[in-house]
């Protein structure tokens, strides 16, 4: 037994002078053939992915005459803001020519609305499905399911009918309504998985300190949920913005949104194609989007991290 | 204060969740700023019973009664009662001065009165340096100690615990047990607390409520519980380590006797219940602090021989594990007492500190 101990740590004072061995934090080589095939991927799929909008921004920087050359690839020779100017104020569509502004301030006075009627109404929704079981609940919730199942196109000709009796078809006030009863399904159940998720002591805390459904929602749940409401503000703006079925439909010429604006402006055709505008009215339209994303990218995930996944 | 001194009282209660029963016509009564511990294995409906009290489950039958008044349809904010629970459930984005004082604004008490309250509460728990802090800023301890203060401030008759200090380690446990022992000291509240933690009961409770399947097998002073349990359930649960089991017979002739195997241990000195000494299977119970070892167990009315199998060290005392009438055996020895596997023993014990289960009910004879 004893023998045995000391050559235990005979071997062990060995281990010691080895100063050989590897020792520390194990090294990490840049150029391995693993973070080659890795990166390389990346680069590739990157490159992909922003080619097309790489070749957009320079046709849109570019003159006519250039774009005849016919190099699409090539940077412009002569940097032109031109294009941009005329794809805001002077395009022509069929109808009339004062470009995509008339188009922008009637995407903003259609999203702005339906995003804070539908967000309003659906984290309400939620958090009575969430935290309030009434009785009925789940088959409510089943049906707000299912209702998001169905397509589209199935509802359209019957909505036509419902505001034109209503004496809203062709309004504004027609379209925000419609966004708010399509985004209802979605955001309803993003609010209801994110509200679950939060402790139910918390809500029983609250009410043994006497606080009602109402005092609850907004002096414990709300401050408590932002990430979610990044998350269904940016799911709304982008989704109403780019929407282009329901602002044709619903809609008329001089209340056209954006998207129906600029489709208007690409594909009419007077004389020559102007790609240059063609291209800057395109990411004109896009910007909002994609400004949405970049301000509020990180919240963004944090909220579909947070409540979006579970449930 | 109620005529009759009971501050909770809780009549014939039910709660079903479709088919399945949680609670089973529970009657409770709780005196007047008495501490009662609610103790049971997780879903044995402790945590149900208390919220139940709390107003947030609703009930399918029965009544409960706090102060006198029935509540049984009552809001939870009107029934007087304070809730910690064992998430504390802290509003994170107020600090906890705004966590103290939410109920009280949202009952639209004055200013200077919710300022008052909080000072008081503040002062008896200590967690004045505390007030302007979030709760992410706080450990543990601090937290459950703001939880404890929300329940303080609503100046409420009785105070409800859901396992409050199960989230805590073993070291605050401890402390923060002292400390609700002395709120309650101070105070001269009902509460009634539930865990699972057996010491917490022993040492918190003046009657210990032990449920199983959502009934209250046994109500009683811990003591009592410890020591005269009415069923083989509560023997067991109560106890670390557990209460050594012998199954055998029990023979009623002239004095009765309890036979497993070839031994046999007399039972004069045994006080029966109720029930009674009939002759049948039972089972034989002997906490292991009860059993005498070596030169003290022979002056016991009974002894034997055995033999070490495991012996494990505790710091304070030894446990020491053998075999009696073939069934596994532990008893107490100071830890001075150096022993080996495989050494022979002398052990005895009193047949008065034992008790007696019938086999087929598991209860108390």
């Amino acid at each position: 037994m004893s023998d045995h101990a000391v050559a235990l740590s005979a071997t062990s004072s060995n281990w010691r002078d080895d100063a050989a061995g590897p020792s520390g934090p194990k090294p990490r080589h840049m150029f391995s053939r693993r973070n080659i095939f890795l990166y390389g991927t990346l680069v590739v799929v990157a490159l992909y992915y922003l080619l097309p909008l790489y070749v957009m921004v320079v046709t849109s920087l570019k003159g006519m005459p250039e774009i005849r050359l016919g190099n699409i690839f090539s940077p412009p020779l002569e940097i032109t803001f031109e294009p941009w100017v005329k794809a805001w104020s002077q395009a022509c569509t069929g109808l009339n020519c004062d470009g995509l502004s008339r188009g922008f301030w009637n995407s903003v006075r259609i999203t702005v609305p339906s995003v804070i009627l539908s967000i309003a109404i659906a984290s309400v929704n939620g958090y009575a499905l969430a935290n309030w079981r009434f009785k009925g609940a789940d088959t409510f919730f089943v049906i707000l399911i299912v209702g998001a199942f169905i397509p589209y196109q199935v509802m359209i000709y019957p909505i036509v009918i419902i505001l034109r009796e209503i004496g809203l078809y062709g309004s504004l006030t027609g379209l925000v309504i419609v966004h708010s009863i399509f985004g209802m399904p979605i955001l309803t159940l993003l609010f209801r998985n994110y509200f679950t998720s939060m402790p139910e002591e918390l809500f029983r805390a609250a009410r043994v300190d006497g606080a009602g459904f109402w005092g609850i929602y907004l002096r414990i749940m709300l401050p408590m949920s932002l990430p979610i409401f990044v998350v269904a503000i940016i799911l709304q703006v982008t989704g109403i913005w780019n929407d282009f079925l329901f602002g044709v439909v619903y809609t008329r010429p001089d209340t056209y949104p954006m998207t129906v604006q600029l489709n208007n402006i690409v594909n009419s055709v007077q004389g020559v194609k102007e790609y240059n505008v063609n291209m800057a009215a395109t990411i004109l339209t896009g910007l909002v989007p994609l400004i949405v994303y970049f301000i509020s990218g990180k919240l963004f995930v944090r909220g579909i991290a947070a409540g979006a996944v579970k449930g | 204060m109620a005529a009759n001194g009971t501050s909770v009282s809780i009549q014939d209660l039910s709660l079903n969740f479709g088919a399945i029963s949680v609670l089973q016509t529970l009657n409770l009564d709780v005196a007047e700023g008495e501490f009662i511990v609610l103790l049971g294995p997780s879903g044995c409906g402790k945590s149900t019973l208390l919220n139940c009290i709390a107003g947030l489950l609703d009930i399918s039958e029965g009544r409960i009664f706090i102060k006198g008044k029935n509540v049984t349809w009552e809001e939870p904010k009107d029934r007087g009662i304070g809730m910690v629970f064992q998430s504390y459930a802290l509003y994170p984005q107020m600090t906890v001065e705004k966590n103290l004082s939410f109920g009280l604004r949202v009952a639209g008490i004055a200013k200077d009165e919710i300022a008052k309250r909080i000072a008081r509460a503040a002062e008896i728990l200590q967690i004045e340096p505390l007030l302007q802090r979030k709760p992410a800023a706080l450990s543990g301890g601090q937290r459950q100690r703001v939880a404890i203060g929300r329940a303080l401030v609503r100046d409420v008759d009785v105070f409800l615990f859901d396992e409050p200090l199960s989230n805590l380690d073993a070291k605050l446990r401890s402390e923060l047990r002292v400390e609700i022992k002395l709120l309650h000291r101070k105070l001269q509240n009902t509460m009634i607390y539930v865990t699972h933690d057996q010491i917490e009961a022993m040492t918190l409770a003046d009657r210990i409520a032990v449920m199983k399947g959502g009934v209250i097998q046994q109500l009683d002073a811990p003591q009592t519980i410890y020591n005269r349990p009415v069923n083989r359930f509560v023997a067991g649960f109560l106890g670390s380590p557990a209460m050594n089991f012998v199954e055998g017979q029990l023979e009623t002739g002239t004095t009765a006797v309890f036979k497993t195997g070839d031994l046999t241990i007399p039972l004069d000195r045994y006080s029966f219940d109720g029930t009674g000494d009939k002759s049948g299977p039972c089972v034989f119970g002997i906490r292991p602090e009860h059993v005498a070892f070596g030169e003290a167990a022979n002056s016991m009315p009974f002894a034997t021989d055995a033999a070490v199998e495991i012996v494990e060290p505790m710091g304070s005392d030894t446990l020491v594990w053998t075999k009696l009438g073939g069934r596994i055996f532990s008893f107490r020895v100071e830890a001075e007492k150096t022993l080996r596997n495989g050494d022979p023993i002398r052990i005895g014990f009193d047949p008065a500190r034992a008790s007696l289960f019938d086999t087929p009910s598991g209860n108390r004879m």
